[in-house]
């Protein structure tokens, strides 16, 4: 049972901040999934709290005990690679009974944990298999247990998922989630992939610029995302850019009026959901366009609507609600409920909507 | 499409002719029973091969020797360099990649004239009789061997992930234990196939040693070069024979180990 803490976490190289003093603060068994662009600072925290990367300032703490002093072979992290790392000249069993023969564990304890790894894992009949005999999803597995074997004290995952087919994604993703919860550890796990991180998460923390976002569940930052980034970044969101007044958002030639009421005024970023608009409904934000594209998809259709010359509004409604498919061409009015809309100001920060 | 199928069939068949011809010319020569080469000849023996041992022993051993203290010294050098030149970044890295890999573009008859000279030198000053030494000549070996295994060595760890060894890391292995449990055994195939190149590249090193040895001290190229001055006969047709047998033989059980296509290609 370990609680991890990041205190204003903090990496330089020369005058670039990779990590802008990143504070997180992760109870035992909780798994944490940061989340972000290439370069925004995730892998370079997790490296800096297995201690492959130095910090230049702030603190990691397990259980209150600061570790940056330690190196990484006295850190007790459980790390599992995008590019599975596996010893190659080793078999499975050995790539597992590895960690523990490095802490001396018995022969006879040793043996019986890479057997009960190798259960967990399904992959008994593997033991004596090399990894390159193995596909991608039985190395992350391998490599899964080969971590797990230790009983350390955190879970690294950086991008675990990344190197294998969407299908293969899905079943080691639960393998991941399940084995993290039986064994209660506190983890945390890096990707770019936002369906990854909504799957795996119990909580999310979106980086932008080695600095923090926003953190939160997924409902957190699907309903309420806290900046314009967010809302494009976790689910989809039309962006667009306008003048809000009266109720309504001014976007070029176009006037939409917003399911919300809000106190502010002046230049705003409106994020829109696609899927929760749709076409001639009943919402109270509402703007009228010309049907541009349409596209059945199966369990939804698509339609991308004209609002403006330039300005696109995309509308995704499940298949299995009322209306059809229109025509490239149709007059159409789209409307919503507040539940899709989410305005900004100008420095980003959400307009808070007056009951 | 036929054509250029063809083509390329007689292209290839003229590569392995130009290749092979030689070897089989050579081999057919070792066997003339003629102290000298006349054709036809007029019967066919092995006893040339009977007489590499008692002309050329002692070439034999001191080639093999040399060659071998070569090796060693040079995977002293050239492993550790290329762990080196793989994993980390340093300042003067790239100075000291270009050193090591110097010695393949300098013409060998070049590198061997100045270790002479340079030894001559040394010896007027200090009085320490190095030219004409072994330890001198597996010095200068090791000057064109090393470069060979810092090149192998540098192919096997690029083929390699370095996260597998801050997994061994994070496992609880110590740095000398990674090095020992995941990285030297990842590079085997480039160690094995270094030191080998190493071994064939001073065992038949000619041009450079023609400045190094000394009275009682040739090695066989040599030997065999100061034979022909004086005969011509099928007993150098059975030393070549002989050795490329025995490189051969020695490449084929290395291909069994390691693949060499992988680690020169």
């Amino acid at each position: 049972m370990t609680r991890l803490t990041l205190d204003r976490l903090e990496k330089r190289y020369g005058a670039m901040l990779a990590v802008d003093q990143i504070s997180l603060d992760i109870p035992s068994g909780e798994m944490v999934v940061l989340l972000g662009p290439s370069g925004c600072g995730k892998t370079t925290t997790l490296r800096m709290i297995a201690g492959f990367i130095e910090a230049s300032g702030g603190d990691v703490l397990l259980d209150g005990q600061s570790i940056l002093d330690l190196p990484p072979y006295r850190r007790e992290m459980g790390l599992v690679f995008q590019s599975y790392a596996l010893f190659p000249h080793m078999t499975v069993a050995r790539n597992i009974a590895f960690g523990l023969e490095m802490r001396n564990t018995p022969r006879a304890a040793a043996s019986q944990r890479v057997q009960e790894m190798l259960r967990l894992t399904r992959l008994e009949r593997l033991a004596d298999r090399f990894p390159r005999q193995l596909s991608g999803g039985q190395q992350q597995r391998v490599a899964l247990a080969r971590a797990l074997a230790i009983h350390p004290r955190v879970l690294l995952l950086d991008e675990p998922l990344s190197n294998l087919d969407a299908s293969l994604r899905a079943e080691v993703g639960r393998d991941i989630r399940l084995m993290q919860r039986a064994a209660g550890l506190t983890t945390i796990m890096v990707t770019h992939d936002q369906d990854e991180a909504m799957a795996m998460a119990d909580r999310l923390v979106v980086l932008r610029d080695g600095r923090v976002e926003q953190s939160g569940t997924q409902e957190d930052l699907y309903e309420r995302p806290a900046t314009p980034f967010v809302a494009s970044f976790i689910g989809r969101s039309t962006m667009l850019e306008g003048t809000l007044a009266d109720g309504t958002v001014g976007v070029e030639s176009a006037r939409l009026a917003l399911a919300g009421r809000y106190a502010g005024t002046g230049a705003c970023t409106l994020a829109l959901r696609p899927e929760r608009l749709r076409l001639n409904g009943a919402g109270a934000g509402r703007v009228d366009g010309v049907v541009e594209l349409a596209s059945y998809l199966g369990p939804v259709r698509d339609h991308l609507v004209r609002i403006a010359p330039e300005r696109h509004l995309l509308v995704r409604e499940p298949t299995a609600a009322a209306g059809r498919l229109h025509d490239a061409g149709d007059t159409v009015t789209v409307t919503w409920d507040v539940a899709a809309e989410r305005v900004f100001d100008q420095a980003g920060a959400p307009q808070a909507e007056l009951s | 499409m036929n054509v250029r199928r063809n083509l390329a069939g007689v292209l290839a068949l003229c590569a392995v002719a130009m290749i092979f011809l030689p070897l089989l010319l050579t081999f057919y020569l070792s066997v003339f029973d003629e102290t000298l080469i006349v054709f036809p000849p007029h019967g066919y023996t092995l006893r040339w091969y009977a007489r590499i041992w008692p002309e050329f022993g002692a070439a034999l051993r001191t080639s093999f020797f040399a060659a071998l203290a070569a090796v060693a010294v040079s995977l002293l050098i050239g492993v550790p360099a290329g762990i080196g030149l793989a994993r980390y970044r340093f300042r003067g890295r790239d100075a000291v990649a270009t050193m090591l890999l110097a010695p393949l573009t300098v013409p060998g008859i070049a590198i061997g004239l100045g270790i002479f000279v340079l030894a001559v030198l040394i010896e007027e000053h200090t009085e320490w009789a190095i030219s004409g030494s072994l330890a001198l000549m597996v010095a200068a070996h090791v000057l064109i061997t090393t470069p060979w295994v810092v090149r192998l060595c540098l192919a096997s760890l690029a083929n390699h992930d370095a996260a597998a060894e801050e997994a061994a890391a994070s496992l609880g292995a110590r740095p000398l234990a990674v090095l020992w449990r995941v990285t030297l055994p990842a590079m085997r195939s480039g160690i094995v196939a270094g030191g080998l190149f190493a071994f064939i590249v001073s065992f038949e090193n000619l041009e450079m040693t023609l400045f190094l040895t000394a009275p009682g001290m040739t090695t066989l190229p040599i030997a065999v070069l100061q034979y022909l001055q004086y005969h011509i006969d099928p007993l150098v047709a059975a030393i070549a024979v002989a050795q490329v047998v025995f490189v051969g033989g020695a490449l084929m059980l290395l291909d069994r180990h390691v693949k060499l296509a992988q680690v020169v290609a």
